[in-house]
């Protein structure tokens, strides 16, 4: 704590960055996920020692750290994309509307809908642009065109590229550019209308304007979404998120509001992390 | 110094550019040649040669008057003439010999002849000699010389040049009225006739199938033996039809003089196209050659397949590969998604791949032994002890035929499906899966609407494969569904058009049976290398169509290069 007040110099001004302060208190908000000591393993190595947190409702939670900290596999936890990988073991409880999400009755499909991803690559399927942003809806068994017409509008709207998209909706998704894709990809997983949107390093592949288009978005989404977004670029998380999660080496170091995590962090590892000492 | 340009040389890779240009560029000559020689050799069959004639002389023997085609020539050794008592001209080492066709097979007992060039003299090519196809006893080589109806002389040949070219007119359209007529007949046979043939046996099994399950009432034998009466009736019409027919076929005949001076009466009836190569201009030659081919394209075969079109044999191919692609797509890309999607990896998926992989390189004739054996007499037998029990003891699928074929050949190819459909599936990134599976789809929904789409190109890649392979194999068929000579096509116009029992002709086992089991290997020669022809053409075009429809799907899917 005093050493952080000594090197205040190095870190963030967060008011320079044209963010207003506001203070947020982590204990006066409501969870839309609860991780209950939740435990990791790939095969013998263990990747998550425990994890405790709640992912606020309708804020934006930004996870930082060192490559390989497990920021991503945490994040992959929330919507059981680890299940995909041989070898994934899992102890522990995430909870999502006080149900624990690994219990053995849940229907995976039902909580990758009401979870949604977005990955650090464009991946829009070879499709049109409306079909993919229908996909989900199909997948949903909704027939009505209309409301897929509708749907796909909002969607697109949302991820502000419907004036871009309009008027070649029935072109291949791979003709657009990267930056484009990345959106289609975030209005085809809010299509679906997912209680929270995780973001794995959404904007890692994109070029500057792009990145700032899908801060942007961000910034909007978060009225109705609640967000969790997984990025190396500490710049970002400062400028997206309403609070912050350091982690390093597979443990939670530091989380709490962001302003404060980034101008006066409680530990010395995040503090180093912050100032570049590391990682 | 040497030593170390040379090293230099090496290193600087040009000899391996050298090396890899070389070996792409001797494949290029090993396929241009392979298709150029089988071409040349096919595909010169069907141009009208010139008619030479002339006198061969043998020492010792009387001049002898030869009439035919040219087929072939070689050099033959001095020692070898001497052998049997004859020189070379001048005493030169070897002299040419020819191999003439003289055809007039019910003269001479064979169509062709071996001359010794230096024996012909007064050699010439009268515009008036002429070749003439017949449906039996081969070509017929001579000179016209009158044209009847009936009894009654028409048109004389042996006149002025006037009185020669109004018999020739004469002798032209009574060959094309006997031909329309032929046609009609054949009509008449294969259509109508061949389906009140069809519907008879049907009514036959129907009585047997009757009379099997004790259901034959005194009502159904009446009412089979109506139907039966009603189509015997209409036989006996189409039967009356054809007697006019043959009369009316039979009218006109002609009498043309052979090479020996014998004079031979022909039926108009027998002749299929007679011609004057020596009086032809060259586009007539070119006319007369694209008829040819086309009769060769298009027509049923004739004279124990030496003679005529090969039809039955491509269609059979081009169906039966059909068949072919329609069973193993299916079932290849259901073993190869289970094994990639859904199997749990590990040893036994590992020891179904290295089974999968072997399956690719066991003989095809194993799988003929095989197909015989577990399909044809297993499989059939059953089926037709189960479901025509009415035409035993003659078997309906107890016997060798396209289904079987079609089978067998499936799943002589359903390795190169599975490991290409295998390749695709896993060569779709990870982060489309992934992407599907976050938006709430199951396994199966993902599979279905993005995976299998995605694949589609490499599954084609497998049925492009597959067809290539499966369109040339002989050896399974031989033991499996392929005849000599089927009378009629699998797929036709009697219920339920496809026949699935019936035995097909297959052009890869007509070229075994024109070039090995033919009666008249000289004649057949050209065909082999024709038919050889046609079936790499098949095979290309067979591929051309997959590889299009892989290219269109490929475009239409073209993953992110990730």
């Amino acid at each position: 704590m005093t050493q952080a007040n000594t090197e205040k110099g190095h870190s963030f001004d967060m008011s320079a960055m044209g963010r207003e302060q506001q203070h947020l208190d982590i204990n006066a908000e409501v969870a839309a996920l609860t991780v209950k000591g939740l435990r990791l393993k790939y095969g013998e190595k263990e990747a998550l020692h425990g994890i405790d947190m709640i992912i606020p409702k309708k804020r934006v939670t930004a996870f930082i750290g060192p490559s390989g900290c497990g920021k991503s596999t945490l994040l992959r936890c929330f919507n059981r994309m680890n299940d995909l990988v041989d070898g994934c073991n899992i102890s522990g409880e995430i909870l999502l509307d006080e149900q624990n999400i690994y219990q053995k009755d849940v229907d995976v499909a039902d909580l990758r809908r009401r979870v949604g991803m977005v990955f650090q690559k464009p991946n829009p399927f070879p499709k049109s642009i409306y079909e993919n942003v229908a996909y989900g809806l199909r997948i949903q068994g909704i027939k009505k065109k209309r409301q897929i017409d509708e749907t796909v509008e909002w969607a697109l709207r949302s991820a502000a590229l419907w004036n871009e998209v309009k008027d070649r909706l029935h072109e291949s998704a791979l003709g657009m550019s990267g930056g484009q894709q990345q959106r289609l990809v975030i209005a085809r997983t809010i299509a679906v209308k997912p209680e929270v949107l995780l973001l794995d390093e959404p904007a890692s592949a994109l070029d500057p304007i792009s990145t700032l288009k899908i801060e942007e978005l961000i910034h909007e989404l978060k009225n109705d979404f609640t967000i969790a977004i997984v990025t190396h670029n500490m710049q970002q998380a400062a400028r997206v998120s309403d609070y912050t999660a350091f982690m390093y080496m597979g443990d939670m170091i530091e989380f709490g509001d962001t302003d404060q995590l980034f101008t006066n962090p409680e530990q010395k590892q995040t503090e180093d992390y912050i100032t570049g000492r590391y990682g | 110094m040497m030593n170390i340009t040379f090293r230099d040389w090496v290193k600087s890779g040009s000899p391996f550019i050298w090396l890899n240009a070389g070996a792409v560029a001797i494949s290029i000559i090993m396929v241009l040649g392979l298709v150029g020689f089988i071409a040349s050799k096919g595909l010169v069959h069907f141009w009208p040669a010139a008619i030479v004639q002339a006198n061969y002389t043998l020492p010792g023997n009387a001049p002898l008057n030869i009439v035919g085609q040219v087929a072939d020539s070689e050099m033959v050794s001095a020692e070898q003439l001497h052998a049997i008592g004859l020189e070379t001209p001048n005493g030169a080492a070897e002299a040419k010999r020819l191999l003439l066709k003289v055809g007039n097979r019910d003269v001479y007992g064979g169509d062709f002849r071996w001359v010794l060039d230096h024996h012909l003299s007064e050699k010439s090519y009268p515009l008036t000699a002429v070749a003439i196809e017949r449906r039996e006893w081969g070509n017929f080589y001579g000179y016209l010389s009158a044209v009847y109806q009936g009894d009654t002389l028409v048109a004389d040949a042996n006149g002025d040049a006037a009185s020669y070219e109004h018999a020739w007119q004469a002798f032209q359209s009574r060959i094309a009225r006997a031909l329309a007529i032929h046609d009609d007949i054949m009509d008449i046979q294969k259509g109508e006739i061949g389906s009140i043939n069809h519907q008879i046996e049907r009514l036959r099994l129907e009585e047997r199938r009757l009379e099997l399950n004790d259901e034959l009432s005194d009502a159904e034998l009446a009412r089979l033996q109506a139907a039966r009466d009603v189509l015997h009736a209409e036989y006996a019409a189409h039967q009356k039809k054809l007697n006019v027919l043959y009369q009316d076929l039979a009218r006109d005949h002609f009498t043309a003089v052979e090479m020996g001076g014998q004079s031979i009466e022909i039926k108009m009836s027998e002749v299929v196209r007679a011609f004057r190569p020596n009086a032809m201009s060259s586009g007539q030659k070119v006319a007369h050659y694209f008829s040819k081919l086309g009769e060769f394209l298009g027509d049923d075969p004739r004279e124990a397949n030496t003679e005529g079109g090969v039809f039955p044999a491509i269609f059979g191919t081009v169906l039966m590969v059909i068949l072919m692609a329609l069973m193993v797509t299916p079932l290849g890309v259901v073993a190869a998604v289970y094994l990639r999607e859904y199997a749990k990896q590990g040893i036994t998926t590992r020891v179904i791949r290295i089974a999968v992989n072997n399956l690719a390189g066991v003989p095809s004739i194993v799988y003929g032994v095989f197909g015989l054996g577990f399909f044809v007499y297993f499989l059939g037998g059953t089926i037709d002890e189960l479901f025509f029990p009415e035409a035993l003891p003659s078997p309906t699928f107890g016997t060798s035929g396209l289904l079987w074929a079609s089978i067998t050949l499936a799943l002589l190819t359903l390795p190169v499906v599975i490991v290409a459909t295998e390749e695709g599936l896993a060569r779709i990134p990870r982060m489309i899966r992934e992407g599907s599976l976050a938006l709430g789809a199951t396994k199966w929904e993902t599979l279905s609407r993005v995976i299998l789409p995605m694949a589609s190109p490499a599954m084609m890649t497998g049925v492009i494969l597959a067809v290539a392979r499966a369109a040339g194999e002989v050896a399974p068929l031989m033991l499996v569904g392929v005849v000599k000579l089927a009378p009629t096509l699998p797929l036709n116009g009697n219920y339920p058009f496809l026949h699935l029992d019936q035995k097909f002709m297959h052009l890869g086992f007509h070229i075994y049976d024109v070039g090995f089991q033919s009666p008249n290997v000289e004649a057949a020669r050209p065909l082999v290398y024709a038919t050889a022809l046609l079936l790499v053409i098949v095979i290309a075009l067979l591929n051309l169509a997959a590889i299009y429809i892989r290219n269109h799907l490929r475009e239409k899917y073209k993953a992110l290069e990730m």
